[in-house]
């Protein structure tokens, strides 16, 4: 259950591209297998495959239901908690849904960053240009989905800051994230304004490294980390959400925290 | 009070219980495949028993069951303290009588003759799950939001502690709860009285 169902809406060759790679890892694949199965709640119910996917169905519902509770829950003053440096967790987790050896390399000098959507400015951003906007650090938690957390520094420019230079239309629902390791996400324009929500280039107080994301993550501390996107190749402002890939098999999509 | 045809638990108490069940084992068992996606002692539970797939499959369950056993939750206490229920099953409760209560049960000398009177140990044991499920109700949102409730997270002791305190209220829970599926298992009666109210 839970397969993706907005494929066809998205890049589908990028989908493709990313479930291919996956192929060859086994345990990726018994991940898969057991995300079509009910697990125990076909043995505890003896559920028909129809039911499946009408209980599939309501959970979903539910699931959306907890978006616009979290959506309302979001106070845009509130500040996530923030650490001293001696707090850091080191080494800070490598977390992505392939292996290290799997992660892109990107070319800082060919690298522009592509704005389209509900935007003024849609010109391409060179690194140079993105690292001449105003720089601002935080020392935060990065709360993962999975349950653990990791405390680490992030340094870039205030994303809001960012929406406004780009002449992004504010009232605008979504923020939507392409990245080069063909990975997508999607965030709140409520979100994407508050203040601790950075366009981040460095880690630690050096350029962020290529498992950290390079040459972009966006570090949002009031969200979960699969809402945090890394190698950050698109930003694009729309009214329809764009998903992402993990909020299409099933996780949540608000993924506030 | 001991009339065969009088109406030991209400039916809002009966439905509300059953309810609860279905909420509560749907949680754990979620609760179970969440738990195994980060450990956080050196032990997971069987996949096999686990509900929902994945941990994707098994988060849509638990923040779905979370509707259920909350709402249901407070139609349960609203109906105890609007009916004097609560006050009247409950209360007096006093230590002295626990213990005297287990001294008898030890010995085989506590009387179930009077269903609709609680002993003292039941009288716990009730109150422990209904305090249980309101920590686990408080902890699982200092988890699910630590941002958004800064006092609910820095009651738990911070984020990485909520954690903690939501697996071992789990776990204590489970613990009252096999206790009181032996209870059962000794007084069949009481599970008619659970289901037909009578």
């Amino acid at each position: 259950m839970f397969k993706p169902k907005r494929i066809q809406t998205l890049d589908t060759q990028a989908v493709v591209d990313a479930a291919l790679k996956e192929l060859p890892m086994p345990s990726r694949r018994l991940f898969m297998q057991r995300g079509l199965t009910l697990g125990g709640l076909s043995l505890l119910s003896g559920c028909t495959l129809s039911d499946e996917h009408s209980v599939e169905r309501a959970l979903m519902k539910v699931s959306q239901f907890n978006d616009q509770v979290q959506a309302w829950l979001f106070d845009p003053k509130l500040m996530a908690p923030t650490y001293p440096e001696s707090m850091m967790t080191r080494p800070f987790p490598f977390n992505a849904f392939y292996g290290m050896e799997e992660i892109p390399e990107v070319d800082g000098d060919d690298y522009r960053l592509e704005i389209s959507g509900l935007v003024a400015d849609k010109h391409a951003w060179t690194l140079a240009e993105l690292y001449q906007l105003p720089q601002t650090s935080q020392v935060t938690r990065h709360i993962c989905v999975e349950g653990w957390s990791a405390i680490g520094k992030w340094g870039g420019v205030t994303f809001s800051t960012f929406l406004k230079r780009i002449g992004a239309d504010l009232s605008a629902k979504y923020v939507g994230f392409k990245c080069e390791d063909d990975y997508y996400t999607s965030i709140d324009m409520a979100t994407a304004l508050h203040a601790q929500t950075l366009l981040t280039f460095s880690y630690d107080g050096k350029t962020l490294p290529p498992e950290y994301g390079y040459p972009m993550k966006l570090r949002m501390p009031t969200k979960l980390g699969y809402k945090n996107p890394k190698h950050i190749s698109a930003i694009f402002v729309s009214n329809s959400n764009p998903g992402g890939y993990w909020e299409d098999q099933g996780y949540n999509w608000f993924g506030g925290c | 009070m001991n009339n065969r045809d009088a109406v030991v638990h209400p039916a809002w108490l009966r439905l509300t219980h059953w309810i609860n069940v279905l909420a509560v084992t749907l949680l754990v068992l979620s609760g179970w495949r969440i738990y195994n996606a980060s450990p956080i002692f050196h032990f997971s539970f069987p996949e096999q028993i686990t509900l929902g797939g994945w941990l994707g499959g098994a988060l849509l369950w638990h923040f779905s069951a979370m509707w259920v056993l909350v709402a249901n939750g407070l139609v349960y206490l609203v109906l105890n303290l609007l009916t004097g229920r609560f006050r009247r099953k409950f209360f007096p409760l006093s230590l002295k009588e626990v213990v005297a209560d287990l001294l008898a049960a030890a010995k085989g000398r506590l009387s179930h003759a009077d269903l609709s009177v609680y002993n003292a140990p039941q009288k716990l044991a009730y109150l422990f799950i209904v305090l249980d499920l309101m920590l686990l109700v408080a902890s699982g949102l200092a988890i699910w939001k630590s941002v958004q409730f800064p006092l609910l997270r820095e009651l738990m002791g911070g984020y990485d502690m909520a954690r903690v305190v939501h697996f071992v209220a789990m776990s204590a829970l489970l613990a009252v709860l096999a206790l009181h599926l032996v209870m059962v298992a000794l007084v069949p009666r009481t599970l008619l009285l659970m289901l037909s109210g009578r």
